[in-house]
């Protein structure tokens, strides 16, 4: 059952005497119970941009959201912010990227977990710290009833990180955000933290929304897989295909920028040329047009649309056939 | 991510793109463009170090405040310099003492002869504000001198010994720094008090006196600064490449560090003239009461508020307006080199 | 916490004793030298060398420092050539009064101060910001000792809301206990004293507290923004907390440290101001008798005042430094 239909969701900047920006342009996608998608895309492609959109964290001033997303019959773009706070933390939590700057520096953690019990169970008192030390020790917080009353720069980032997680989900919400819930974090400790949010989501049963640019992570957790650029969907599909056979040239290259241990010694990593900078307005044609090396006419003439079944590219050019393609990350399950 | 990829691999593969694909014209120019575009955002980016200043200008130039500030300053500045040459009578002149009575409290007011009317003593007010606008600036500019002078001294020995001399140079900053603790333990007007004190008042006590009392954030704000530069790459990789320790710090570290010290002596100038004038009040300025400064002028004209308020309204005034201009104009330039609102 | 305090006190051995060298060296380096200091411009030439015998100054340099310094940590710094009593009894009947007016200061400063920065920050680029940003400009640009006095000719003089100058009417027989007037006044339930005491507080408080003022509403504006931006307010929001409780525990409580940082540097601000005010009103504090020291080139009062007025300052940041490690745990020393 589809727990959150987005449709057509825009953002734009605007600020006076500049340009508006666009940095989410017609994205769809749709999270069932239960269900793990993955937004991905190298950063500035308005993946983070969507999340806060979604939460309703967005500044007001500057800022234009326009489109749907259904949250169980409430769409979350049109509801006022009171309805809004009464959502978020009880039915839709977020897990940021940076825990220690996502953490009041000078509030203890024990308070900060329980102004969320407060809030939305009305738990107060012995009550609020037992279900808090609860918490804690369900994301895998050793000695959680010491660590309540230590501030945030007395934990180690993965502590943090999982501290974070905690808050997110006192109240056992519905929808999950994690956005690059791993990047400020050893690696050791990343694997350690998606294991955590997976084992949380299957008990839960909640619905998550992965945001990240790393497919790694992607690849181990996420049911579906949405890949941005440039603020649209460039390619969306389930895991097993969008591996396998990834079609647009842009996926293909992140795909082809990960080194693995089979390929040959010597042989270059093929990165992407360019940086997110040099694109096309989506107007003119494909936004991806002045990095792709497999450019035609066609692509800089009309903007590509969305095509295919389950498996939706947007690429006038695409890649059809299997790849040669990174199918190993898989292996990682 | 890809943001820093190498420009050549860049220009590589577009060569390749441009010769192996169909392109129609329309296309290839489309793309052209945008790569032009790119490149040269890269080459701003690669010049900030010298476009620092520039950038900052331009900043300053859009911000009205500034250009407020820069303008009360551009005025004064120019009475200041050539002013005194073009007023009408000599400010110590006391011909019109006989129009005046303190006693009576009679003090003729502005009239054509004398624009701005005459003061207790019967001299001309038009030409000591005149006058008094260049010791003014003199007093501003020498005190910050001063204090620029030996706080820089003691900021970039400081900042240098502790950022590159090793275990040697942290003893020595740890000297410097205790005695620039024991300037900053006075209230500045206290310190400046003593030193007067000590020298006997006269104009040039009161320059040194303001001076003394701002070496102290002069040396602490380089100091911090130069520490700061001492973590950048470019002096690990000037070490790597034995360039000498003293050339690093005063050639590239020292120049690279002075954009905050440069916006506090603009904030010093206007503190300066703001203290010169409280020394004044509190009978430590120029001895020689005939002297047109403006804050004597202040101290001089309190005693007689009460039945002509214009002439302490008229110095007062002055000071007020040229401490903004230094404000306004301090404040636009720091705003304009704070990394953390430049974007 | 205990081990930071002595830490920080033992630092300030080495400030202290460079300002009693400063304060040795500039009773040798003034005119006439320290018998000057203790006979004025007054004294014959056989009285002045007397002088000179019985203080030692025929001693090495480095004796004589050694005398000094041992009278200095008795607390002995000379007497007053004006009023002939030791400069510390001076000192400690007047400093009661600066006390009461630096406090009227920072009720001031950050009563006012603290509110405004925040709304200006809440509703930034309004007519309100506009005005406390522009007034907090122009406020620091006033030299003090005239908005006094302008202050004084118009709500004393003119409009007579305030009494004008000292710190109490003379006709009121006030019972002295701890030589703060408007504590006296609560401790012994003269109630009108106290009240008193404190109208003659508005005016030179108010005056006092221009420049504070204006610089916390600058800070607690700017520090208002860049936490409004922090990434843990975000986090505030997605947990659905009120705006209440996020302005309350997660806002204001970080926008905070720095006012709190420069409280401790505003005291020597106060201070320095505290003299200017106490002049213009004729207010019988420390500040006021330094201004009388200086007309009268006392210099054993000036020297000695200062020197205490140093170590007061240097206390006080220590406090204000104890008082951040309370609100930051980040600095929490062990």
């Amino acid at each position: 059952m589809t727990l959150l239909d987005v449709q057509d969701l825009s953002v734009m900047f605007t600020q006076r005497g500049r340009e508006d920006v666009r940095a989410v342009d017609g994205v769809s996608f749709d999270v069932s119970a239960g269900e793990v998608v993955g937004l991905v895309g190298e950063s500035g492609c308005g993946k983070s941009v969507t999340s806060l959109a979604l939460m309703g964290l967005l500044p007001e001033k500057g800022v234009k959201v326009s489109g749907r997303a259904d949250f169980d019959g409430t769409n979350l773009l049109g509801v006022d912010q009171r309805t809004m706070r009464d959502l978020r933390g009880r039915e839709l939590g977020m897990i940021f990227q940076d825990p220690l700057s996502s953490l009041n520096p000078v509030v203890a953690i024990g308070k900060q977990v329980t102004e969320v019990l407060a809030r939305h169970r009305g738990l107060s008192g012995d009550a609020a710290a037992k279900e808090a030390e609860h918490l804690l020790d369900r994301v895998g917080i050793p000695d959680p009833r010491r660590r309540l009353k230590e501030y945030p720069h007395q934990l180690s980032g993965g502590m943090r990180q999982r501290a974070l997680i905690a808050m997110a989900v006192a109240c056992r919400p519905r929808l999950l955000i994690a956005d690059e819930p791993t990047t400020a974090l050893d690696v050791t400790i990343q694997a350690q933290i998606l294991e955590l949010l997976k084992e949380l989501v299957h008990q839960d049963g909640t619905a998550l929304i992965m945001i990240t640019h790393d497919l790694g992570v992607v690849a181990g957790l996420c049911d579906r897989i949405n890949v941005l650029y440039a603020g649209r969907v460039v390619e969306s599909a389930a895991r097993r295909p969008l591996f396998a056979e990834p079609t647009h040239p842009y996926t293909r290259g992140l795909l082809g920028s990960i080194p693995r241990l089979d390929s040959v010694r010597g042989e270059p990593l093929n990165p992407i040329p360019g940086s997110v900078r040099d694109l096309l307005p989506w107007v003119e044609g494909c936004a991806f047009a002045p990095r792709c090396e497999r450019v035609i006419e066609a692509c800089v003439e009309a903007p590509p649309a969305l095509i295919g079944g389950s498996h939706q590219y947007r690429c006038v050019n695409p890649v059809l056939g299997r790849s040669a393609g990174p199918e190993h990350l898989l292996e990682q399950e | 991510m890809s943001e820093g990829l190498p420009r050549e691999n860049q220009q590589a593969s577009t060569a390749e793109r441009s010769g192996g694909m169909a392109l129609t014209q329309l296309g290839k120019r489309k793309i052209e463009k945008l790569e032009r575009l790119a490149e040269l955002s890269a080459i701003n980016a690669g010049e900030r170090g010298e476009s620092l200043w520039r950038e900052a200008f331009k900043r300053v130039r859009h911000n009205p405040a500034a250009i407020v500030g820069a303008v009360i300053l551009a005025i004064f500045v120019l009475v200041a310099v050539i002013g005194p040459f073009f007023v009408p009578y000599s400010p110590k002149d006391t011909r019109w003492i006989d129009q005046v009575s303190v006693a009576r409290n009679i003090i003729p007011g502005p009239s054509a002869d004398h624009w701005l009317g005459l003061d207790h003593n019967g001299r001309d007010v038009f030409s000591r504000m005149v006058v008094g606008a260049q010791k003014t600036l003199l007093v501003g500019i020498v005190a910050t001198a001063i204090g620029l002078f030996f706080g820089c001294l003691l900021g970039g020995l400081s900042g240098a010994a502790y950022g590159l001399g090793g275990k040697a140079g942290r003893r020595l900053d740890n000297v410097l720094m205790r005695f620039v603790d024991m300037l900053l333990a006075m209230p500045a007007l206290l310190l400046a008090v003593s030193i007067v004190a000590i020298l006997r008042p006269s104009l040039v006590t009161v320059m040194i006196a303001v001076g003394v009392v701002a070496v102290p954030t002069f040396a602490r704000l380089l100091r911090g600064s130069m520490i700061a530069q001492s973590n950048a790459e470019y002096v690990v990789a000037s070490t790597s490449l034995g360039v000498s320790r003293p050339r690093i710090a005063f050639g590239h570290m020292l120049p690279n560090s002075l954009a905050p010290v440069i916006v506090q002596a603009t904030l010093t100038l206007a503190t300066a003239i703001i203290e010169a004038a409280g020394l004044s009040f509190l009978g430590l300025g120029t001895p020689d009461p005939s002297e047109p400064e403006w804050g004597t002028m202040l101290n001089d004209a309190l005693q007689t508020f009460e039945y002509a308020p214009r002439l302490a309204l008229f110095p007062a005034v002055g000071i007020i307006i040229t401490a903004l201009g230094f404000t306004l104009l301090g404040e636009a330039l720091r705003e304009a080199l704070d990394p953390k609102l430049r974007k | 916490m205990f081990r930071f305090i002595v830490r920080r006190l033992l630092q300030l051995i080495p400030t202290l004793l460079g300002l009693s060298l400063l304060l040795f060296v500039w009773l040798h380096r003034l005119p006439g030298g320290p018998e000057t200091a203790l006979l004025g411009e007054r004294g014959t030439p056989e009285t002045r060398a007397m002088i000179r015998r019985q203080l030692g100054l025929d001693q090495p340099l480095w004796v004589q420092y050694g005398r000094f310094m041992k009278r200095l940590l008795r607390g002995d710094f000379g007497s007053s050539i004006d009023t002939k009593q030791p400069v510390l009894d001076e000192f400690l009947a007047r400093f009661p009064g600066t006390v009461e007016l630096t406090v009227a200061a920072l009720i001031f400063a950050i009563g006012i101060g603290i509110p405004l920065g925040y709304l200006a920050a809440r509703r930034r680029a309004g007519w309100l910001d506009n005005l406390s940003v522009g007034g907090s400009l122009v406020a620091v640009c006033v030299p003090i000792f005239f908005l006094g006095y302008l202050v004084k000719q118009l709500f004393a003089v003119k409009l007579g809301w305030f009494p004008p100058t000292g710190r109490q009417d003379v006709t009121i027989d006030a019972t002295r206990v701890t030589g703060f007037y408007v504590l006296d006044g609560m401790l012994t339930g003269e109630f009108d004293a106290a009240w008193n005491a404190i109208m003659h507080l508005i005016l030179p408080g108010l005056t006092l507290a221009s420049i504070p003022l204006a610089i916390i509403v600058r800070i607690t504006r700017a520090s208002v923004l860049e936490v409004l931006g922090e990434d843990y307010v975000r986090t505030a929001r997605a947990k659905g907390l009120t705006e209440r409780r996020i302005r309350g525990r997660h806002v204001l409580r970080n926008a905070m440290l720095p006012v709190v940082t420069v409280l401790g540097l505003l005291t020597g601000g106060l201070l320095s101001g505290a003299v200017l005010t106490e002049t213009v009103f004729a207010f019988t504090g420390i500040g006021h008798f330094i201004r009388q020291a200086i007309d009268n080139r006392d210099y054993p009062v000036m020297m000695g005042f200062i020197m205490i007025i140093a170590v007061i300052y240097v206390l006080v940041n220590l406090l204000v430094d104890l008082s951040y490690s309370l609100i930051d745990p980040r600095v929490r020393v062990r």
